[in-house]
């Protein structure tokens, strides 16, 4: 403090009076954008009295990249790029809305092979999308081991994913009534056309079964620790009416106990071929959330060696034309994302492009519970909290 | 020889072997945290990265020191000195051998507690002095942790005095030579747990690193250090690990008695003996930090004040009772 008194101006200190109550004032903590914690570029501003937070109001939009504009001016293949780098960790699953949303405005029938490889990346993206948590919660918290045996496991998903699309994080591998082909394999409408690299099968399932020993491995070594489960249990609890009111989807929603998943009740993909089962949470706190991820990795990888065993052979293309042009009409996709529920709404005037499009991103809805969930709140639940609930800010701000 | 000429060559090789002691458990932190998280960890630096925490040591020394411009400059400065000076001052009583300590106080273990609760008063003016929200919740976690903590150490620590009949740390250890056991296995096994979680909450390790957490506070009371200052802290915790391991081994594990060799020798193997039994301790902490996610802040108050220092309490009567008794 560079101030100087003025000897003159000094107070006398007879007359400097002592209240008896001491009064306290809340303090203001700006959490962010640059924080460790914050997954990103989110602000908090917290008002915190001691270590409890009294009110909490999340400022959005340091990330904002105007994925919506942008998808106006350009044609409807040239949308997946931006898609993929909306949620990051999983950018493979942000494409499989928006091309389905166009093959319905479209009215294509996609062949079943490339459905069945659409089904099983996605579920990779989900299984690297719920490693990535796996990690980072329990790094929130303090523990810093897990992220190193997360990251490990999820290399092996990743390799699988660069070695059929080429790319680990944005795969842009789509295409409107189908998928990419290997590089250098011909006309895409052929019958048996080389699509998935060789040894696929086996890399898979030897993958899946390294995916399900992590999955046990992870129960133990983050479950089972008492620290991580006193700071997770009854902490941070979400009532099933406030996360229905809110919008919440995914693994938040069904740690909260409500049993809906858009992979039973949509059909955006051929999932009701398959057997798997929807973990659900009984409270709705911090260790649900992660219990529910964490359970559902190990669905994910069963679905993916259940699709290997049967996966139909034939054309991964649809007859499509040269130049593609969606007809007139507005249409509403949603996919069951790891993140939540992701859907586009793709409004078309007959163009190259979409006339408008509205992305609704799971994140975005779920982290608008903040506000209640931290208020009375100790800081370092802030953390345990923001960490369960597993936000992507590319996914939020978009 | 005379006082200040002795007096020189003791202050001198405290100030050498107190960062050669860091350095080496920056290496077993490294290198532990590595082999638990199966990374190879530091491989580059000298032969096999075995000079990397010289290196990093060295690292601060060229970066610049960031002062902010509203914190409370004098104290901000002098905060680190408070911690290290506390860290480095407790050298004083560690016995390598019967000889071999800076001097072997009367009450050594009441300057021990004594000593070791002036590091509170670097951290609490590092949080209060920087103008930094995140520093002064860090400093204010950490005031609060130091002093719930400080009981249970000095708690646990009783049940060892009663026992050896002297608070002189030499004399602890020719106690339990003379006993035959080390006290860790004669009687004072809970005080050794206790004071094992005390002196973990005492250094700040996670899972009791609330003051620095980073996650939370970004890095707690050292949030606006930078340079040489950041070294001091970061060094003193580490001193802070070697001493506070040297001192539990020489209160529980026997200090530099090791049985079967020549007590004659002692002057030789005795130091050997007690870094040994210091970095088997620190490797147990290690290990512990890389296992465990941290605590909340009350959570460790309530374990403080509800479970370790009622039982601590209940060992000293034992202790006394059993005292009486034999």
């Amino acid at each position: 403090m560079s101030q100087t008194m003025d000897p003159n101006n000094m107070p006398i200190l007879s007359e400097a009076s002592v209240s008896v109550e001491i009064e306290t004032e809340d303090m203001t903590l700006n959490i962010g954008p640059q924080h460790p914690s914050t997954h990103g570029v989110l602000r908090l501003v917290a008002k915190v009295n001691g270590e409890k937070i009294s009110s909490v109001e999340p400022v959005l939009g340091y990330m904002h990249r105007g994925y919506e504009k942008l998808a106006e001016v350009r044609t409807y293949p040239q949308v997946t790029t931006l898609v993929n780098r909306i949620d990051w960790v999983s950018g493979f699953a942000n494409e499989i809305p928006f091309i389905a949303g166009a093959e319905k405005l479209m009215e294509i029938e996609v062949p079943e092979r490339a459905q069945y490889i659409r089904l099983i990346l996605t579920e990779m993206a989900r299984i690297s999308s719920h490693f990535v948590f796996n990690g980072a919660f329990p790094l929130e918290i303090g523990a810093l081991t897990p992220i190193f045996l997360a990251m490990e496991d999820r290399e092996r998903v990743l390799d699988l994913l660069e070695s059929v699309t080429g790319g680990r994080f944005h795969p842009n591998f789509n295409r409107i009534g189908g998928v990419k082909p290997v590089a250098g394999a011909g006309p895409t409408t052929k019958k048996d056309i080389q699509d998935l690299p060789a040894g696929f099968y086996h890399d898979t399932k030897v993958a899946m079964e390294k995916v399900l020993k992590a999955v046990d491995t992870f129960e133990d070594l983050i479950g089972g620790n008492e620290v991580f489960q006193a700071r997770t249990k009854k902490v941070g609890v979400l009532t099933k009416e406030v996360a229905e009111e809110y919008g919440v989807s995914g693994p938040i929603l069904r740690a909260s106990g409500v049993e809906f998943d858009l992979r039973k009740q949509s059909d955006y993909l051929p999932y009701d071929k398959f057997d798997f089962e929807i973990p659900i949470g009984e409270n709705g706190d911090c260790f649900d959330r992660w219990s529910v991820r964490t359970s559902e990795m190990r669905e994910s990888a069963k679905i993916i060696l259940q699709a290997i065993e049967d996966m139909p052979s034939g054309p991964i293309q649809a007859k499509v034309p040269k130049v593609i042009k969606v007809p007139k009409g507005q249409t509403y996709v949603r996919a069951e994302n790891p993140k939540g529920e992701m859907g586009y709404y793709i409004i078309s005037e007959g163009g190259l492009g979409p006339y408008r499009l509205k992305i609704r991103t799971a994140s975005f809805s779920n982290i608008s519970i903040l506000p209640i969930m931290l208020e009375g709140a100790l800081l370092p639940d802030l953390i345990a909290i923001m960490g369960s609930l597993d936000f992507v800010l590319g996914d939020v701000d978009r | 020889m005379s006082f200040s000429s002795e007096l020189l060559i003791k202050v001198l090789v405290v100030l050498a072997t107190a960062p050669v002691m860091a350095l080496g458990l920056t290496l077993l932190e490294v290198k532990g945290s590595a082999w638990m998280q199966r990374r190879p960890g530091p491989l580059h630096v000298g032969l096999r990265g075995f000079i990397f925490p010289l290196a990093t040591a060295a690292k601060y020394f060229q970066k610049e020191t960031i002062i902010p411009k509203d914190v409370d400059e004098p104290v901000f400065k002098w905060a680190p000195a408070w911690v290290i000076a506390a860290v480095v001052g407790l050298f004083t009583i560690i016995p390598l051998s019967p000889t071999l300590v800076v001097r072997d106080l009367e009450l050594g273990v009441f300057f021990l507690l004594a000593i070791s609760s002036i590091s509170t008063i670097g951290v609490l003016t590092a949080g209060w002095s920087s103008a930094n929200k995140f520093s002064l919740m860090g400093g204010l976690r950490a005031a609060g942790q130091l002093i719930a903590y400080e009981l249970p150490l000095i708690l646990s620590v009783v049940g060892v005095v009663i026992q050896a009949e002297t608070m002189s740390t030499v004399g602890i250890v020719e106690k339990q030579i003379e006993f035959g056991f080390p006290f860790v296995i004669a009687g004072q096994g809970i005080a050794f747990i206790i004071f094992m979680i005390a002196a973990t909450a005492e250094m700040m390790r996670t899972p009791f690193d609330m003051p620095i957490g980073e996650s939370e506070l970004t890095m707690g009371f050292m949030t606006e250090y930078s340079g040489i200052r950041f070294l001091i802290f970061y060094i003193s915790e580490y001193i802070n690990l070697f001493v506070m391991c040297a001192i539990a081994s020489t209160l529980f594990l026997g200090g530099y008695h090791i049985p079967l060799l020549p007590t004659e020798w002692v002057n030789f193997y005795g130091p050997l003996v007690l870094i040994g039994k210091t970095f088997i301790l620190a490797f147990l902490l290690i290990a512990v930090r890389w296992s465990f996610p941290r605590f909340r802040e009350d959570q460790l108050q309530t374990l403080a004040w509800k479970v370790l220092i009622p039982v601590s309490l209940l060992n000293i009567m034992v202790t006394a009772i059993m005292k009486v008794v034999f």
